[in-house]
């Protein structure tokens, strides 16, 4: 086998790394500015409408192993290509350190079968440091996102419902569906407790936004990717089109190992392997995008050392892979006795929750903690799958009826009497950014293809740790206040009320974080890094902090700002 | 029955040949328009790493014939045929069984070890394997590890009954005859548009009147939206 280094004779006007939101919509705006693009994704080339690869609308028994999780993490028919561990993909933990870190290789990446759930960040949310002294404000405030805001919504669609709400500035909602039985129980509930609930804003179309597009047809699947188009994953909202206009080129199973640079310090290209024939590729380009995710780009560029950059590119501010810091997340599930033996009809709706609970205590200054949280819920007359049936006897003793059924029809009657009645609550919430929580390269370990792996350093602070107590209290309230028995016992102490691992909640960010001082950010407020002007970082990398709100509309939002810049800058010949 | 024919059963054993989907969308390019068949494959959308895997699963056997009988009577007295529903058998429970230990390996030993607790109990009992006694007999150790006395309660036979259902109840309610019995109604194409009325009404709950005024409409949904006049 040679090992000679393939180079690409084309000189792209920009190369892109990574397929999800970020890439994709960067890829988007830019092949319809008729620049020539190279888009790099380290997996397959996927297609959610290509019968080989659809898991939509698929029954449990077309799965041998009923839906199990055993080789996807989220069950066999969740789309993402990947998961907390990778086969000859390690990353590795310092101390006690328990990061679990979520990679989805496939074109669009995590976007196929992410939750929906497309909150705007709030004025607050850009400048918490004002208000509460921790962490750092973001170098731009609401006012200079929302036009990219409205822009995501028109052109990906959202749903929702205008609520003049502090701190959740309402957008350009298509309608919401109306909410699902269980979920008007837990209103009352909730509103009987002080607790906001409203319709909840998600990426799905219940209208379309154009001819391109199918609306939701209502499977509750969005999490194995539409093949209608109806919800937004990039492959199929952004890098579809994109690659239509015939100025995209698209790379998949190429894993970037660097970015390339030449002796003035300016990027010049991507070096990449090709999984498929495992050689080593070049790439030119004039601009360079890393959209890789918040730790990936944050690898590439720790990886990416010369000369002139002894520390990794991008990064003499040393804070490269600083800042990483996840959503908490902590849960509890319930019952509710009113839904036993219940009328059955198809409830599926969308893939996702109909209603939600914003965080209503920005106000209160007593808590402890000083960032909020959101409510997400499920449940309802779902598809079983594996697991479906395990715990039906105590569900039966809750409600005070203390006959067995151990075997026989009359085991059989009760699965059925109690399929429905159990649901769900888990809040997410805002951790704050510290430079001690990080990642960084294990000089010791390598992936298969001989590149330099990730270490996690990170720890939840005391705010994390109260803000799961309060989101447990709360959960037992409302499930008190709405008639409901809460399952199992109540997270305490010993397990910190049931804060999930950082990673866990996959909303890693903040490891390119930007701000105005180059000693102290790695990109500007166009996601342009400070050290190196002809390179771009557009994932979640570059969030000084996350709000409790999911981050990909931001990144969509901040992508969009960022390649119009860039745009300009490209027409006037400055990089 | 290899492997693909054992695929095949499972996917003919689904849904039939094709799914019909009912969604209507705006233009004919979409890939779902109403009439539209999207044709069954073999398979169940793997990646060619995951199809790896699951040949190689398929091509070994764990359980013995014997063990594969004492599951088969286990699992239609957990679940037996009555008149609304079939057995676990008729389900395909015992091959699911037989799958989802080698597909998540630590159900083999409590498996195992269980089937032959019972097998120890059957000797010493009545002087025979498990699935040589009476039915009579059977249900004699069946009913001690179903419904122990409360100090045996984690005693080798119950723990084992204990998971042997689950993977019985499981397995069953996500088969197409278990679907049917549970009257799943999901997982297919249509327009929701709430909680049926007499269900609403049953459960004493109505829609807030605002928010009826800007929920989807069934009428305009298949509209392209149209932002002219919308206000935030």
């Amino acid at each position: 086998m040679s090992f000679q280094i393939k180079k690409q004779s084309t000189k792209y006007d920009v190369c892109i790394v990574g397929s999800g939101a970020g890439g994709g919509m960067a890829a988007k705006l830019l092949a319809d500015a008729g620049f020539k693009i190279a888009l790099l994704e380290a997996g397959p080339d996927f297609d959610p409408a290509n019968k080989e690869q659809r898991t939509q609308l698929r029954w449990p028994w077309e799965s041998p192993r009923r839906g199990a999780a055993t080789t996807r993490p989220f069950g066999d028919f969740d789309m993402a290509y990947g998961g907390w561990e990778l086969e000859g993909e390690p990353y590795t933990q310092n101390g006690n350190t328990e990061f679990a870190w979520f990679r989805s290789r496939m074109l669009g990446g995590r976007t196929n079968h992410w939750g929906r759930i497309s909150l705007r960040f709030g004025p607050l949310d850009f400048k918490r440091k004002d208000f509460d002294g921790k962490g750092d404000n973001w170098p731009i405030g609401y006012e200079d996102v929302k036009p990219y805001y409205d822009k995501v919504d028109k052109l990906i669609g959202v749903f929702g419902t205008k609520e003049n709400l502090p701190n959740e500035p309402d957008g350009f909602f298509l309608p919401p569906p109306k909410p699902r039985l269980h979920e008007l129980y837990i209103k009352k509930g909730a509103n009987q407790a002080g607790v906001p609930m409203i319709p909840s804003r998600l990426s799905i179309l219940t209208r379309p936004v154009n001819k391109e597009r199918g609306a939701c047809f209502f499977c509750n699947q969005c999490s194995r990717s539409c093949m209608a188009y109806a919800d937004f994953s990039s492959s199929s909202v952004l890098v579809k089109p994109a690659v239509k206009t015939g100025n995209v080129d698209l790379y998949v199973n190429a894993m970037v190992r660097e970015v390339l640079t030449n002796g003035e310090g300016e990027a010049t290209g991507v070096s990449y392997i090709d999984k498929d024939d495992l050689r080593d590729y070049e790439i030119k380009a004039k601009v360079v995008i890393l959209a890789a995710s918040a730790c990936s780009s944050a690898r590439i560029l720790l990886n990416s050392k010369s000369a002139q950059h002894p520390n990794g590119l991008a990064n003499s501010s040393g804070v490269v892979g600083k800042y990483l810091h996840d959503s908490t997340g902590s849960s509890r599930m319930g019952f509710i006795p009113q839904l036993v033996d219940r009328e059955r009809y198809n409830e599926d709706g969308v893939g996702g929750m109909h209603l939600y609970t914003p965080w209503w205590l920005n106000d209160s200054k007593d808590l402890g903690f000083t960032r909020g949280y959101h409510i997400e819920y499920w449940g309802g007359m779902s598809m079983p799958a594996y697991g479906f049936g395990f715990n039906t006897q105590a569900l039966k003793e809750i409600t005070g009826d203390t006959s067995r059924n151990a075997y026989g029809t009359g085991l059989k009657k009760d699965v059925k009497k109690f399929y429905g009645a159990t649901f769900g609550m888990a809040g997410r919430g805002e951790s704050i950014p510290r430079k001690e929580n990080y990642c960084e390269i294990d000089s010791n370990t390598v992936d298969k293809y001989g590149i330099p792996v990730l270490k996690f350093n990170y720890t939840w602070s005391d705010e994390e740790v109260k803000q799961a107590r309060h989101m447990q209290d709360t959960f037992e309230e409302v499930m008190h206040n709405m008639g409901a028995v809460p399952l199992g016992d109540k997270p305490g102490k010993e397990t910190n009320y049931g804060l999930e691992n950082p990673g866990k909640i996959i909303h890693e960010v903040g490891t390119t974080r930007m701000g105005k001082d180059s000693k102290n950010s790695v990109v500007n407020e166009f996601n342009q890094a400070h050290d190196v002007p002809n390179l771009f970082v557009m994932d979640g990398g570059p969030f000084v902090s996350q709000a409790d709100k999911n981050p990909t509309w931001t990144i969509l939002a901040l992508a969009w700002r960022a390649t119009d810049y860039l745009t300009e800058q490209l027409k006037k010949g400055n990089v | 029955m290899d492997r693909r024919e054992s695929l095949k059963a499972l996917v003919l054993g689904g849904v039939g040949s094709s799914l019909f989907l009912s969604s209507c969308v705006t233009d004919k390019k979409s890939p779902i328009v109403e009439g539209d068949i999207i044709e069954e494959k073999e398979g169940y959308g793997r990646t060619p790493a995951e199809e790896k895997r699951d040949e190689d699963l398929y091509s070994k056997t764990f359980f013995s014939k014997e063990e594969m009988a004492t599951i088969s009577i286990l699992a239609d007295i957990i679940i037996p045929e009555d008149e609304e529903s079939v057995s676990a058998t008729e389900a395909g429970v015992p091959e699911f069984i037989e799958f989802i230990v080698k597909d998540i390996p630590e159900h083999q030993i409590p498996m195992r070890g269980g089937l032959m607790w019972i097998n120890r109990e059957s000797n010493k009992h009545f002087e025979a394997a498990f699935n040589e006694i009476s039915k009579e007999n059977q249900m004699e150790i069946i009913d001690n590890m179903a419904y122990p006395r409360a100090f045996e309660e984690n005693s080798p036979g119950p723990v084992f009954f204990r998971n042997i259902r689950n993977l019985v109840v499981t397995g069953y309610f996500t088969s197409e005859p278990g679907f049917k019995y549970l009257d799943y109604r999901g997982n297919t194409p249509n327009v929701w548009d709430g909680v049926p009325a007499y269900v609403l009404e049953k459960h004493g709950m109505k829609y807030d009147e605002g928010f009826l005024k800007v929920a989807m409409d069934p009428a305009t949904r298949n509209e392209v939206m149209d932002w002219n006049n919308y206000e935030v």
